[in-house]
């Protein structure tokens, strides 16, 4: 179930303002996920589970230690460099699906292609080809304004495997959705994490959403308060 | 890539067709103004250029009275000695490279047919001034020399007067009266047109010389002496010798000035369609400062855009875009939009300056380098006053961005 580590936190320090209203979101952690693993992060507001979030997926750097992702560090990265990493390897999730408004599903779809440098022709195959992986076939065509919110997500999570990536972050992918949307999308992550073992690094805050994974890491004023393998998995 | 970017751009243009339509309307009116500036600006010089050869090409224009110079008064101060056919005689003897010389003395006269009356400009001369003034007879045929000689009562009428008098008809052998005195009509002239300063060429009356001095001026004198130079001969080498012969004919002595002054058409022609294209730019400038203020609304819409896309602009850093996609999709989006404007303002402008040459009587001269300036330009202002904005978009942090509501 686990393989080799593909995120590792040494000591990670992320501080914002300057002297004594130095704020520090994140005060020394130390963090390590596999590739393949399936990791919910838990934690109340300001704990720091968000800014770890942002580093992990390469949005944000820490202010000291080192973060590592697939043996490459990180967090001395440019933003040019950031960004390509993120094109490449790392799929968004967010809560509030962040799709671009009047463009298709499909053309949502095919955005992270665009910036690979992918033709047209087969952007557009990769990208009907995912829809259909989240079940959408069918709505390829519609925008965000004439779908659900469940499929509103199932379209960002198509967005952020079309690029077949190693990681996938999602923040509080269901926060959005009602009962049984959430549990259809958690069974679709789950799904995309045992069939095509896609790393996910998840958000949230409901204890029944965390139960999805493998194991839940718990955030508490900028430290890891607890690390543990969930012993049911749903 | 690049293709992919003008298509979003011009697919966010459709998504807000009323802002981007006000964005454009600035260089629109821009575009619009300097091309019809500068495409009726041209017609007129053309316009101006066509009026002054119709006077007659590579002419000198011999005039009693001092040479009006700047800030003089020309010739007024003094009691001139006005030009006889002593001065006309000379020339005739004496110069070499002249193609015609023709008298001209001219007078607005009340000119009279059965009940209709029409004030007319008669010119008496002889046959040389057809030639001297490229001017040709529809019908009918110019004095004879004996007619001339003797001053019979006989005339050449323009369109106009033909017109005032016998409509389209014939008006070959019919007796008009000018100044009481009857004239035989003999020919019919070409039709001219109105000059640059909306004179009417046609409205004229020509009869011999010696008939004009006799029966409507009532002295001998000439007004003016056309000379034209032949092929050969150009004006400004023409002019010493009609000085030297006038001078010489009017016995002025070397130490006083010319009682006399002689004019350059072609001289005239140059500086006024040089006046005209000064004009041109200067209309052209003033229009060109409203694409400035149309580049400055580009500038303004599109800081909007970004603030309004910040999302967007995160969701797309976030997956992935680099600093430089951002910049250049906001670029793009800039670029297209004062393109479209300046294609629309170019439309528009040779719409009005087709329209004023139309209702102005002037030639419609698009010149296809404005045209492509006017595509540069607008494409210039769209990228420079695109560039702050854009780099203001490429520059976001994508989790603010992100965060953006």
């Amino acid at each position: 179930m686990s393989g080799s580590l593909l995120i590792t936190f040494d000591k990670v320090w992320k501080s914002y303002g300057q002297g004594e209203a130095t704020v520090h979101a994140l005060a020394g952690v130390d963090l390590a996920i596999r590739s393949g693993e399936f990791v919910a992060i838990m934690g109340p507001s300001g704990s720091g589970k968000s800014t770890a979030m942002n580093i992990i997926g390469c949005l944000d750097t820490p202010t000291a230690g080192t973060y590592s992702f697939m043996g490459i560090d990180a967090g001395r990265l440019d933003r040019n460099r950031r960004a390509m990493l993120r094109n490449l390897y790392v799929g968004f999730v967010f809560q509030g699906y962040n799709l671009l408004p009047r463009t298709t599903a499909v053309e949502n779809v095919e955005l992270p292609l665009i910036y690979r440098g992918v033709a047209a022709r087969e952007r557009h195959d990769l990208a009907m080809k995912a829809l259909a992986e989240v079940g959408l076939v069918g709505r390829e065509h519609h925008t965000p304004a004439e779908l659900s919110g469940g499929q509103q997500q199932r379209v960002a999570i198509a967005r952020a495997i079309v690029t077949r990536p190693t990681l996938l972050v999602a923040d509080e992918p269901t926060g959005n959705l009602d009962t049984a949307r959430t549990h259809e999308i958690m069974e679709l992550l789950t799904r995309l994490n045992t069939e095509l073992g896609l790393t996910i690094a998840m958000v949230t805050h409901e204890a029944d959403v965390a139960a999805y994974a493998e194991r839940t890491i718990r955030f508490l004023d900028g430290h890891v308060a607890s690390n543990a393998v969930n012993l049911e998995v749903v | 890539m690049i293709w992919e970017t003008v298509r979003l751009s011009l697919l966010s243009v459709r998504r807000n067709v009323l802002r981007s339509f006000l964005t454009l309307l600035g260089i629109v009116i821009g575009v619009a103004a300097v091309i019809a500036m500068l495409t009726i600006g041209s017609g007129t010089t053309e316009k101006v250029k066509a009026d002054i050869s119709k006077l007659g090409s590579n002419l000198l224009v011999v005039r009693p009275g001092r040479p009006a110079g700047p800030g003089g008064p020309g010739g007024l101060d003094q009691a001139t000695r006005p030009l006889g056919s002593k001065e006309l005689a000379a020339l005739v003897a004496h110069l070499s490279g002249a193609r015609a010389i023709s008298p001209a003395s001219q007078k607005q006269v009340r000119v009279i047919f059965g009940t209709e009356s029409l004030t007319s400009g008669v010119t008496g001369t002889d046959s040389a001034y057809l030639d001297a003034r490229d001017w040709k007879l529809v019908s009918g045929r110019p004095f004879s020399d004996s007619e001339i000689r003797s001053g019979t009562g006989v005339c050449l009428i323009g369109e106009t007067v033909r017109q005032q008098f016998f409509g389209a008809g014939d008006p070959e052998g019919e007796i008009i009266r000018v100044n009481r005195t009857s004239c035989k009509i003999i020919g019919l002239l070409e039709p001219k047109g109105y000059t640059g300063f909306g004179q009417d060429q046609d409205n004229v009356v020509l009869m011999p010389l010696a008939a004009y001095q006799r029966r409507i001026a009532g002295n001998r004198d000439i007004d003016s002496i056309y000379v034209a130079a032949d092929d050969g001969t150009a004006t400004t080498e023409l002019l010493p010798r009609v000085e030297d012969i006038l001078r010489d004919a009017r016995r002025i002595p070397p130490d006083r000035e010319d009682d006399f002054s002689i004019r350059d058409m072609t001289q005239i022609a140059d500086a006024m369609a040089s006046a005209t294209t000064t004009m041109t730019g200067m209309l052209g400038a003033v229009a060109g400062v409203s694409l400035l203020v149309g580049g400055i609304g580009i500038m303004n819409i599109m800081l909007v855009s970004v603030t309004e896309r910040t999302r967007e602009i995160g969701i797309r850093l976030a997956i992935g875009a680099h600093e430089k996609h951002i910049l250049i999709q906001f670029l793009v989006e800039a670029t297209v939009l004062s393109l479209l404007g300046g294609i629309i303002g170019i439309l528009i402008g040779l719409a009005l300056a087709g329209l004023a040459s139309l209702t102005l009587a002037i030639p419609f001269a698009p010149s296809p380098a404005v045209i492509l300036l006017a595509v540069g330009f607008s494409a210039l202002i769209g990228m420079v006053f695109g560039f702050f904005p854009a780099l203001r978009g490429a520059r976001l942090d994508p989790i603010d961005a992100l965060r953006h509501e």
